[in-house]
């Protein structure tokens, strides 16, 4: 693509054609999946089914926005879906016995001490985001385990049961829940002073830096939001399953992850956004819908997670011109 | 700031130097030592002692290839779930009562080709290595479940079983199979033009790059190597649980990983080396071991090696930033 064309795209349409390129590939692959599954699946294009992917890409939204955010700062969340079990089965444990508050203001507060623990540890102790979160990622799993020896908390209270299985209008509240985070978070992210400092991290940490930004204080506060919003999917979560135990978030850090990629944020940092997640999380929600129709064995699973994870950074290294970045 | 290249001229003394550069799997490894001297009598008996060298034969062939990948600036998180992968391709072809020779090749060929393709998506396309073995992670872990159905795989021949059980001249076979594959890593890392690279990508890749060398290629063999270690573990572990079980290697990459920080090997600038890589691997060794002479349950075990883990990382990098 030469100079000029990139220019009058951006003229066109205010992306640079990086983000274009994102955006016309995700457009075409939603199409595609679409197309695909109504003419393969009669039971695609009914209602109920179709409620059900929006339930499950919010749920999906809901886990993998706080990880967006991490990695636009340039840096990686892999404990989100730790933290997303260990909040799960303290707050379960407090709902289940009636305490429906402080239940709720328990998950909340131990995914962010998890996420400000996680951004200390990053940034004043200095180690890299990976290997800080994936210890973080087995220190939750066993609080979790030792919390609950094993067991599993059925049966919440229905005033509570609201979060997960109840609608608001025609609209399930997960969604309404997942759609009120996006306009949030978007805001955040391109309206306020925390949002421009988190691309201009993501972009050049040293410039950040220098230009006198608090970049150790935000960068905890990224992490800290992280740890929080892991908390509220965890809500949800619980509230959708009525049952909590102590393995809940082992198998949620591949989706996570792949919907971020599929939203097309970079995981070299400061380019992407939250509204890229969205529809990665819509795509990822369509697909695993697919598979059960289709009756795909459940053990496919992570493996496809994977491969949607290899093709979609892939994608981008070879569509966009992140590839300079690396080398 | 020190490295291989420009070594500290002046020394306070010697000995300092040495305690100071010490890894940190040495300190943990004696302070461990002696705490299970002291609280469990059976810590220093030969019969734990011996099992404590065989649990720590897997872990640290497998770290010996993470040691590598990590030299690079690189990690691989799908060594763990392609140990399983291997385990199982070579027990289900055994079982299905091909010779052992090609039940083992297979499983060696799986271990690299997944090696390979994480070598090429990290070096070629530029993608970063834990995202990529993250994805592997998914697709080893998805294929050793598929094809077992999710089952183990169980009523393996007899011989198998020499994996674990064999003696030569009074040392069991993992004991010589981890020896063998530390004089084959030694010998690649410090005597061969690979070795040199290995440092080298960690190093200053894009100096590598402009000297006009072809760097893809040593940066792919790393990562097949780290592949070809992994499966070559899986047939002791196999042999040991007398099972293969497709999950059996989920966690071990963490470990793997912990033993490689705590033997001092750094995640920049590749400094760091295979030797403190089997003292780090012999103290994750002796720490599972205590807390389990101790009694502490699996699930303390999981946070206590995390916050280990996170604890050695830190100390490196503080001990950066003094240099």
């Amino acid at each position: 693509m030469s100079v000029e064309s990139v220019k009058i795209y951006s003229r066109w349409t205010s992306l640079d054609s990086d983000q274009l390129f994102v955006v016309i590939s995700r457009l075409i692959a939603l199409a595609l999946l679409i197309t695909a599954l109504s003419l393969l699946s009669p039971h695609f294009l009914t209602w109920s089914n179709l409620i059900n992917v929006l339930r499950q890409a919010s749920l999906q939204f809901m886990m993998s926005a706080g990880l967006t955010i991490v990695v636009l700062t340039g840096g990686i969340d892999l404990s989100v879906g730790a933290i997303l079990g260990l909040s799960a089965c303290i707050s379960a444990s407090l709902i289940s016995s009636g305490y429906v508050v402080i239940g709720i203001g328990s998950a909340l507060l131990a995914g962010a001490v998890c996420g400000v623990v996680n951004g200390v540890i990053v940034t004043i102790a200095r180690i890299p985001p990976f290997i800080a979160t994936y210890g973080m990622l087995w220190i939750a799993f066993g609080l979790g385990y030792v919390f609950m020896k094993g067991e599993v908390i059925y049966g919440l209270p229905d005033t509570f049961r609201f979060i997960g299985a109840g609608f608001v209008g025609f609209l399930p509240v997960p969604v309404t829940v997942a759609l009120v985070l996006l306009l949030v978070l978007h805001l955040m992210l391109h309206k306020t002073v925390l949002g421009r400092s988190i691309y201009a991290i993501g972009g050049n940490p040293d410039a950040a830096r220098l230009s006198g930004m608090p970049v150790t204080q935000r960068l905890i506060s990224v992490y800290a939001l992280s740890g929080l919003l892991a908390g509220v999917a965890a809500l949800v979560v619980i509230a959708r399953l009525n049952a909590a135990d102590s393995g809940l978030g082992e198998d949620l850090l591949l989706p996570a992850i792949a919907a971020v990629c599929l939203g097309g944020t970079s995981l070299f940092g400061g380019v992407g956004g939250i509204m890229g997640t969205a529809v990665g999380s819509l795509i990822l929600a369509l697909i695993l819908n697919g598979m059960n129709l289709l009756g795909v064995q459940t053990f496919w699973q992570s493996g496809v997670m994977g491969t949607i994870i290899l093709i979609s950074v892939l994608v981008d290294q070879l569509g966009g011109t992140r590839l300079v970045r690396q080398q | 700031m020190t490295d291989a290249a420009h070594p500290q001229v002046v020394s306070r003394s010697p000995i300092l130097d040495a305690v100071v550069q010490a890894p940190g799997a040495l300190y943990l490894l004696a302070i461990l030592s002696g705490v299970l001297a002291i609280w469990t009598p059976n810590f220093f008996s030969t019969a734990n002692l011996a099992n404590v060298a065989l649990q720590v034969a897997v872990l640290t062939i497998v770290a010996l290839g993470m040691t590598l990948v990590i030299l690079t600036e690189g990690i691989d998180l799908s060594l763990g779930p392609l140990l399983g992968l291997c385990g199982v391709t070579a027990a289900l072809l055994v079982t299905a009562g091909y010779p052992l020779p090609v039940a083992i090749g297979s499983a060696l060929v799986i271990g690299m080709i997944f090696g390979a393709v994480n070598g090429t998506l990290v070096a070629v396309f530029g993608m970063p290595p834990f995202v990529v073995t993250l994805g592997t992670f998914g697709i080893a872990q998805s294929i050793a479940t598929v094809l077992t159905k999710g089952d183990s795989v169980t009523s393996l021949p007899a011989y198998y079983r020499w994996f674990n059980d064999g003696v030569f001249f009074g040392i069991p076979v993992p004991i010589w199979t981890t020896l063998a594959a530390f004089a084959l890593t030694w010998f690649l890392l410090y005597r061969t033009k690979f070795g040199r690279y290995v440092f080298a990508i960690g190093g200053n890749r894009r100096a590598l790059i402009l000297s006009g060398t072809r760097v893809n290629a040593y940066h792919i063999a790393v990562y097949i190597y780290a592949g070809l270690l992994a499966g070559i573990a899986s047939f002791i572990m196999t042999a040991r649980m007398n099972a293969a079980h497709p999950t059996i290697g989920l966690g071990l990459e963490f470990d793997a990983i912990a033993a490689v920080i705590l033997g001092g090997t750094s995640f920049e600038k590749g400094r760091g080396g295979i030797v403190g890589t089997v003292i780090g691997a012999l103290a994750v060794g002796v720490l599972r071991n205590g807390l389990n002479l101790l009694g502490v349950g699996t699930e303390w075990q999981v946070a206590i090696v995390g916050i280990v883990i996170i604890f050695a990382v830190g100390l490196d990098s503080m001990r950066k930033l003094n240099a």
